[in-house]
């Protein structure tokens, strides 16, 4: 093998990546959060809703499911702005993610809320507790504490297919790359650099939702043991 | 500009065949490798447990998209024509090889630990213990997650246009090339799509539920 491996563009285009990281971290951060709300509110439907909204949750959450990211993007991006509708390829890559991330949500967290007993929340009631304190602290609370592990998993999931965004003109990480390798032909190195930056950032995730996780749920902090 | 047509249709069906294709390679491939991943994951040897699981981190924490970049632009580092239907079947088999690795590395571990120790007592050597006791039971715990994640496959084969292969969302990006309708074109594009996955969750969900039924 004759090929000779060459980093040395990283000495004056490192900025870029470091830009490309940022704006990933932003755009996923966002949808995560966003997409968790959605995903939420679409599960208590799921699980506590008429049987119409209860249709149409199973109707989105199918359809998206069923998908590719990358179709769905391309119908944010390039559908909408045709139906007239013209958003930026950072805001299109926001919402597709955030949809995307809604249903993935949805399914998770209607297995936890499913998994808490009726009792529960006739004990809630007769403790006098409103029906906003039983949604918070006792149904939802909990179940997202049984479903934690599946949730962060999808959250960096999402964050590595934040990257699809790099196909509707998003400068994250992997557009970033793109850049750099038409520009230098140092394909194979860039896409290496890439991949670690990445690898690094997952595991950033996986640290900052177990740091969360233990945050928000003081009873696993406490005794250390499952729901 | 060209008005899009029943011939444009007929253009992503035929596209849709080498999605379905592409799923199938991915999914050979990715069932060869992940039993191989699965069965180091429950290894005797520390060593060979470690490379498994460095395996499956290293994929899992980087996107399929720099995975298929990585081997596309590889395969000219080792002097090979780069191939895009080549390129996308070694990324999606790596891809699928780690996370049905780790699926059916749970469904071995689901399996009683009794079993082990009756094989053993029937003095079974620990390839026949596999071949006879065990997987015939770990096959049927993951019957189900495999096919859901049949699924996840035939999704992400769609990447697979980026590098120019023309499966379904590259013929969709062409159609909307010459028609400029994207809006109708990539909906029935995500509908044909859609008619690939959704039988395959139902299936995995009838599947599972069956397989609980017992218990």
């Amino acid at each position: 093998m004759s090929y000779k491996f060459d980093f040395a563009f990283m000495a004056d285009r490192w900025p870029d990546f470091v830009a490309g990281a940022w704006l990933t971290i932003q755009l996923t951060v966002l949808s995560i959060a966003l997409g968790f709300a959605l995903g939420t509110l679409c599960a208590l439907v799921r699980v506590y809703g008429g049987p119409v909204l209860r249709r149409l949750v199973g109707a989105y959450v199918e359809a998206i499911r069923n998908t590719p990211l990358l179709i769905q993007i391309f119908i944010v991006y390039f559908g909408l702005s045709s139906l007239g509708l013209k958003l930026s390829a950072d805001v299109s890559a926001v919402i597709a993610l955030t949809v995307n991330m809604g249903a993935y949500s949805t399914e998770i967290m209607r297995a936890g809320i499913q998994s808490i007993q009726r009792t529960q929340l006739e004990a809630a009631d007769c403790l006098g507790l409103t029906r906003l304190q039983t949604i918070l602290h006792v149904v939802l609370l909990p179940a997202m504490e049984r479903v934690y592990p599946a949730l962060s998993s999808q959250f960096v999931l999402l964050m590595l297919a934040s990257s699809i965004t790099s196909q509707i003109s998003v400068e994250e990480l992997t557009a970033v790359a793109n850049n750099v390798q038409s520009d230098t032909y140092r394909s194979f190195e860039v896409y290496v650099v890439v991949a670690i930056v990445y690898l690094v950032l997952s595991a950033l995730y996986r640290f900052a939702f177990w740091a969360i996780g233990l945050g928000l749920f003081e009873r696993k902090r406490r005794l250390g043991t499952p729901l | 500009m060209n008005q899009l047509g029943t011939n444009h249709l007929l253009y992503l069906l035929v596209a849709a065949q080498w999605t379905v294709a592409l799923s199938l390679i991915a999914f050979v491939g990715g069932s060869v490798l992940g039993l191989a991943i699965a069965l180091m994951r429950v290894s005797k040897s520390g060593v060979v447990r470690a490379i498994a699981s460095g395996y499956i981190q290293l994929i899992q924490g980087t996107p399929l998209l720099i995975v298929l970049f990585l081997s596309y632009f590889g395969l000219g580092i080792i002097g090979l024509k780069l191939v895009p239907l080549v390129a996308a079947g070694i990324s999606l088999t790596l891809y699928a090889g780690a996370f049905l690795g780790e699926i059916w590395r749970g469904c071995i571990e689901a399996v009683p630990k009794t079993q082990w120790e009756a094989s053993d007592c029937l003095g079974l050597n620990r390839a026949q213990q596999y071949t006879y006791v065990i997987l015939p039971q770990a096959v049927k715990i993951a019957i189900p997650p495999t096919v859901g994640f049949m699924v996840q496959i035939v999704k992400n084969t769609s990447l697979a246009s980026v590098i120019g292969f023309v499966e379904l969302a590259r013929a969709g990006q062409i159609v909307n090339n010459s028609t400029f309708e994207p809006f109708v074109i990539f909906t029935c594009v995500a509908a044909i799509y859609f008619a690939l996955c959704y039988p395959l969750s139902v299936a995995s969900r009838t599947l599972e539920r069956r397989a609980n039924a017992g218990r």
